[in-house]
């Protein structure tokens, strides 16, 4: 516990009543804001009992139903903002273009604006009475209210966290690995499957898993979207406020400790990646040079 | 294989960072290009390895016109300046990799990769990944990574320029040695006009874009083409004077101007710092004044700083071991300067007038 005060200040100078007195409210904010939601979360979906709790949870068709929506709405965003992610990254690291910086600061809009305005403003653009609506329509394709309207709305809030990881590892990285695999012999996909992926596979895994973890929470975009039509388009955080609102409050919560548990279980992928990249740079030493 | 790149013009926005360029490495030659960053030099290297397009010119290897062909297909080995190793892969894979693009069997690439380890003397190291060697084993990877595709020509961009002095000077030697055991046309971008010198045949001075000298470094260092060659190729001391009757006149001193020169109004003696003599008395009527600054014995040679009134300069000046020893200055003493050889410049402009 003394890192933190050799780091930074001279320990001489700060009083240590001071340095007690900061991160005992450090762990005060954290004990009140997350530690006891948390435990709550889970105590009040027990609060009927474990059958109740299985019985809202895993065995009610709707909250199954959520729990496949979340799924699948999660695992194709995700996917797209993998290849997205990527692209932009590379397109953003290694080439200057007219409009790069203006693209830079555009990928992190998703993150400043409220996802009830990317609803409201996807509803407007694909909803029935919207700008594209009636083309849509006269081709049969829906979006608004339905599965690809909630894939569309999670895309756009989750797009940043896989692009963001990237663009500083492989701007650091730098092209020349790659020139030097092409002066080789490779061709360009053997240049971004043998060098560029494998370069920068941890900062990839790291986006994958704040996007998951962000894409399986999604509330706001996806509320405006969907309908909200129970075992068709109501994914788990929708359905945790809906049976909330029904007054079936060990329902509520049931679904959310198991969502909770989900964002728990990422949160502990990426702890245990970040313990693993770690272990894994500081193994090789310059021994013997 | 020869290598010729004709008239080459690259730019980067409003920078002209070649122009109008030709240049020839001729088959089995190490040629170094010399320059100072910005003069061009790694931009003309990556344009014949194909990492950049040319605005305009032609880019030959042999005969073959290839300007247009992609770097893959060129047969080029390129080394980077920041060795560029795969950071992923072990010394071993990192060697094979361009054998395994070609799909060689695995015995061949075996067999290979332990001769290579044994041509860049890092046998034993085959399982350690680059962030465990030195900066010298790490260049040695990478130029064996380069020589395992058995390329047409090898291409160095600043080799050794990451590198502490003591390495950089033993890998230099190095260089030389393996160029003479594998015969590949090599031509290598450096800043140091040494290291240019000690390793290549031929070296190419450059500056803006441009060509300012060819030659063997002797050719070079003996008798460079303009002032910025000789300014370039290490430290001079500069006398402004003018051309009269085959005489460079500066002040008191007079030095003989290269045949047949015209009068030139102003002209520049350049003389290096080992073409000037310090005695305690006038060597002739033409020895400066000057007065000791500083005196910076521990080297090959002593390095002494001294000034000149009457010339309003700062002059450098190298002594031997031998006449330091004889002659032992001190700072602030008064002694006398004899340039024994100058180099004269007079603009080409001035002939006319």
């Amino acid at each position: 516990m003394t890192e933190p005060a050799r780091r930074g200040f001279s320990r001489s100078r700060e009083p240590a009543w001071l340095k007690w007195l900061l991160i005992g409210i450090v762990y005060l904010i954290v004990v009140v804001l997350i530690i006891v939601p948390l435990l709550q979360v889970f105590s009040i979906a027990l609060s009927a009992g474990w059958n109740a709790f299985v019985q809202k949870a895993l065995v009610d068709p709707d909250s199954l139903h959520a729990m496949w929506m979340t799924f699948v709405v999660s695992s194709i965003s995700v996917t797209i903002n993998i290849f997205f992610g990527v692209a932009l990254a590379w397109a953003v690291a290694r080439f200057q273009f007219p409009g790069r910086t203006l693209l830079i600061s555009m990928v992190d809009l998703p993150f400043a604006i409220s996802p009830v305005a990317v609803g409201l403003m996807f509803m407007l653009l694909f909803g029935r009475q919207g700008f594209f609506g009636s083309t849509l329509e006269e081709w049969g394709i829906e979006i608004v209210f339905s599965t690809p309207g909630l894939i569309l709305a999670t895309t756009f809030v989750t797009l940043p966290f896989i692009a963001r990881e990237l663009i500083p590892v492989m701007e650091a990285i730098g092209p020349d690995e790659e020139l030097a695999a092409i002066t080789l012999g490779a061709s360009g996909w053997q240049m971004f499957w043998l060098v560029t992926i494998p370069n920068i596979r941890w900062a990839l895994l790291y986006g994958v898993i704040l996007c998951t973890a962000r894409a399986m929470g999604e509330f706001g975009a996806v509320s405006v979207l969907s309908g909200k039509i129970a075992g068709s388009t109501e994914t788990m955080p929708l359905r945790v406020d809906k049976l909330f609102h029904e007054h079936d409050e060990p329902g509520a919560f049931a679904v959310a400790s198991i969502l909770t548990l989900f964002a728990l279980m990422t949160l502990i992928a990426k702890a245990a990646l970040e313990h693993w990249v770690l272990a894994s740079i500081k193994k090789p030493d310059a021994d013997e040079l | 294989m020869s290598i010729r790149v004709e008239q080459v013009t690259k730019r980067f926005g409003a920078f002209t960072a070649l122009d109008r360029l030709t240049v020839e490495a001729k088959g089995g030659e190490l040629l170094a290009l010399l320059g100072p960053s910005g003069s061009g030099k790694t931009t003309l290297l990556r344009i014949i390895a194909g990492l950049e397009h040319a605005d305009e010119g032609v880019v030959r290897y042999e005969e073959e016109d290839v300007t247009g062909t992609h770097p893959r297909q060129r047969g080029v080995g390129f080394v980077f300046q920041h060795y560029a190793l795969f950071r992923h892969m072990t010394v071993f894979d990192n060697i094979g990799f361009g054998m395994r693009i070609r799909k060689e069997s695995r015995q061949v690439i075996t067999q290979r990769v332990r001769e290579l380890l044994h041509l860049v003397r890092l046998e034993g190291l085959e399982n350690r990944f680059p962030a465990q060697l030195s900066g010298g084993q790490r260049q040695r990877v990478a130029l064996a990574r380069a020589l395992a595709v058995q390329p047409k020509v090898l291409l160095l961009d600043e080799p050794f320029g990451a590198l502490d002095a003591k390495v950089r000077q033993e890998l230099r030697q190095w260089l030389r040695q393996l160029h003479d055991e594998v015969p590949i046309t090599t031509i290598f971008v450096t800043h140091d006009q040494e290291e240019a010198f000690e390793v290549a045949d031929r070296v190419v001075v450059m500056k803006s874009g441009r060509i300012e000298q060819v030659g063997s470094p002797q050719e070079v260092f003996d008798h460079p083409a303009n002032p910025f060659v000789m300014d370039f190729l290490g430290h001079v001391n500069v006398f402004h004077g003018r051309v009269h009757d085959g005489k460079m006149v500066a002040g008191g001193i007079e030095f003989n101007a290269p045949e047949n020169s015209a009068n030139a109004p102003n002209a520049t003696a350049y003389v290096r710092p080992h073409d000037v003599d310090l005695t305690r008395i006038p060597e002739s009527t033409e020895s400066i004044r000057v007065k000791i600054l500083q005196i910076n014995p521990a080297g090959a040679v002593a390095r002494v700083r001294c000034y000149s009134e009457e010339f309003g300069i700062t002059l450098q000046i190298d002594l031997s071991r031998d006449r330091y020893l004889a002659l032992k200055p001190v700072a602030g003493e008064e002694l006398f300067a004899s340039p024994r050889h100058a180099r004269i410049f007079s603009p080409k402009e001035d002939y006319s007038i």
